[in-house]
């Protein structure tokens, strides 16, 4: 099965972005498209889909800089001395995507601007001897 | 849509202190004391004869205290059982939806009395505990993994909103000094102090403890120093609410009902539910809650009321920025133009809206699934003139609303009170 033929499931998803490709789901039916995958498209109720890879380019849409961090965070590493970036990130293609933003000085989010062009960045994390891929996104 | 079938009305409300109670008191507890003093507040009395049904609402006593199925144990400690006593969970609007659906139950003719519970105990868990049971009313799969907390999902809101209209962070810090100083004239609230008492007190503690004295020259010089630090920028401790363990109990009857409790009812006239998508990535606006607008429309249309008839209003300020968007979407300001207004004034106790007279989640406290029943306890005081200390509003409210939000926007219920 070539993996253009995955399900349009969140696991098929993931397992695409493990091997460090965002994908998106796109109505055959009406053209939108839904990233992350959504195997039934809202806009023309019809389940006529099929992959597409994004460019991984957009725009910082908006951000935040957290100092109190989620468990998972925390152990990456995050903490108050050292904030990571949670962002909403509009990709060229037109959908949103939520990553964090890697790359800017996020102990100074005032030099952090929304709208500034960003390419995606595909973060890895060791957990258990095991590498995780979260998606990320960077400054061009 | 039309206007309600038949008369709601509500004739009785009451809470539990809001606060850090735990052990000393639980879910049961909380839920006998806001029992207790929604009964007192019935003019000829209530008794659980009276009463078909108690609906509950509870965001996540399974997460928080490890016990599900809350509805028949609430319902029991009252003596209700064995009426029907159903749970509802819409994250911080649970109870605003348990509202809702008394209302609607009663308009069907199915039960003509409600009590309506809204009840949360959050501090049995420590604070990265309680953030972590109140990220799981974001998206999961798609927005914990890129980090997102709670405070970080409205953090973000708030930076589009600031780029987009020009807010800052002393606009946020207007709502937080407003919703103290209302708190401090609220027994029941858990954090009784305005900001520039907490300052001159801190103050005073530096000063006995030796320590340099800070110089701050007024409360926006305080919010702004490193005694308000930053938990996602831009907001800072002093953006948000708080966590506590709270209860609320209102109850509701049929318009034919109403009469034998009291000969004063508070007509509900208006109620409204929206949704919206889990992940703010899935949303076409980052700056307003489609849930909130939707919601809003429902209630206008069902009370043939508009945003300029509404008195006073409780709105959902579990963040400073949530108020801002809150007044915008529903229809009392302009986009981009409620922080004017409050820094006109306008939303202070003495100003022509007055918002969360109580001291919001900000200053009350949020007891997530009992904050939206709070909201109508106040709004039930308010319309009253009964509102304790210096807080009543100086003229009688006839037409209010309260405004209860879910996560950070996936559910909305609005609901407005006639005389």
């Amino acid at each position: 099965m070539s993996e253009m033929d995955k399900d349009f499931t969140i696991q098929s998803y993931l397992e695409f972005l493990q091997s460090k490709k965002l994908m998106g789901s796109k109505c055959k039916n009406c053209g939108i498209l839904y990233v992350p995958v959504r195997k039934l498209c809202t806009k023309c109720n019809t389940s006529n889909m099929e992959w597409v890879e994004m460019s991984g380019k957009g725009e910082l849409a908006a951000f935040t800089s957290i100092t109190v961090g989620t468990p998972y965070f925390i152990e990456k590493g995050y903490d108050r001395k050292r904030p990571y970036c949670f962002s909403i990130i509009k990709l060229k293609e037109g959908a949103m995507v939520s990553a964090q933003l890697v790359g800017v000085e996020e102990s100074k989010p005032e030099t952090i601007n929304i709208g500034m062009p960003v390419k995606v960045k595909f973060l890895e994390t060791e957990i258990k001897g095991e590498t995780k891929i979260d998606l990320g996104f960077e400054p061009t | 849509m039309g206007k309600l079938a038949k008369g709601v009305a509500l004739v009785g409300a009451g809470m539990s202190k809001f606060g850090n109670h735990f052990p000393v008191k639980r879910n049961p507890d909380l839920w006998i004391d806001a029992w207790l003093n929604a009964v007192e507040s019935v003019d000829n009395g209530i008794e659980p004869k009276d009463i078909d049904a108690c609906y509950v609402g509870n965001y996540s006593s399974d997460l928080f205290n490890h016990q599900g199925h809350l509805g028949p144990q609430m319902a029991n400690l009252v003596g209700l059982t064995p009426k029907p006593a159903p749970r509802f969970e819409g994250a911080c609007a649970s109870s605003g939806i348990a509202l809702r659906q008394a209302i609607i139950a009663i308009v069907s003719g199915i039960h003509d009395v409600i009590a309506v519970s809204g009840v949360e105990c959050m501090t049995e868990l420590p604070t990265a505990g309680v953030t972590d049971v109140l990220a799981t009313a974001s998206d999961s799969l798609f927005e914990y993994p890129a980090g997102a907390t709670f405070p970080g999902l409205y953090a973000t809101l708030a930076s589009a909103h600031f780029h987009k209209y020009g807010t800052t962070a002393e606009d946020l810090m207007r709502v937080g000094i407003k919703n103290h100083e209302n708190g401090a004239e609220n027994p029941y609230a858990q954090m009784q102090q305005s900001i520039k008492d907490m300052m001159i007190s801190k103050r005073k503690r530096y000063e006995e403890q030796g320590r340099e004295i800070p110089d701050w020259s007024d409360e926006f010089d305080f919010l702004k120093s490193s005694a308000n630090p930053i938990i996602a920028y831009p907001l800072r401790l002093f953006d948000c609410s708080l966590i506590t363990d709270g209860a609320a109990c209102l109850f509701l009857t049929s318009e034919e009902k109403a009469k034998d409790f009291t000969d004063t009812p508070i007509w509900i006239t208006g109620t409204g539910q929206g949704s919206a998508a889990l992940s703010l990535h899935d949303r076409d606006s980052l700056t307003s809650f489609i849930a909130t607008k939707e919601s809003a429309r429902q209630a206008y249309q069902m009370s043939g009321l508009k945003p300029k008839d509404i008195e006073i209003c409780e709105v959902h300020d579990c963040f400073t920025i949530a108020e801002i968007v809150a007044l915008e979407d529903l229809g009392f300001y302009e986009k981009g133009k409620a922080v004017e207004a409050i820094k006109n004034g306008e939303t202070k106790r003495d100003g022509a809206l007055p918002i969360n007279t109580s001291g919001g989640l900000k200053s009350k406290g949020h007891p997530v699934g009992a904050s939206g029943a709070g909201m109508a306890v106040e709004i039930f005081k308010q319309m009253r003139g009964i509102a304790e200390r210096n807080r009543q509003v100086k003229f009688d409210v006839e037409k209010a609303m309260t405004h209860n939000l879910g996560g950070s926007g996936g559910t909305c219920v609005v609901t407005i009170y006639q005389k």
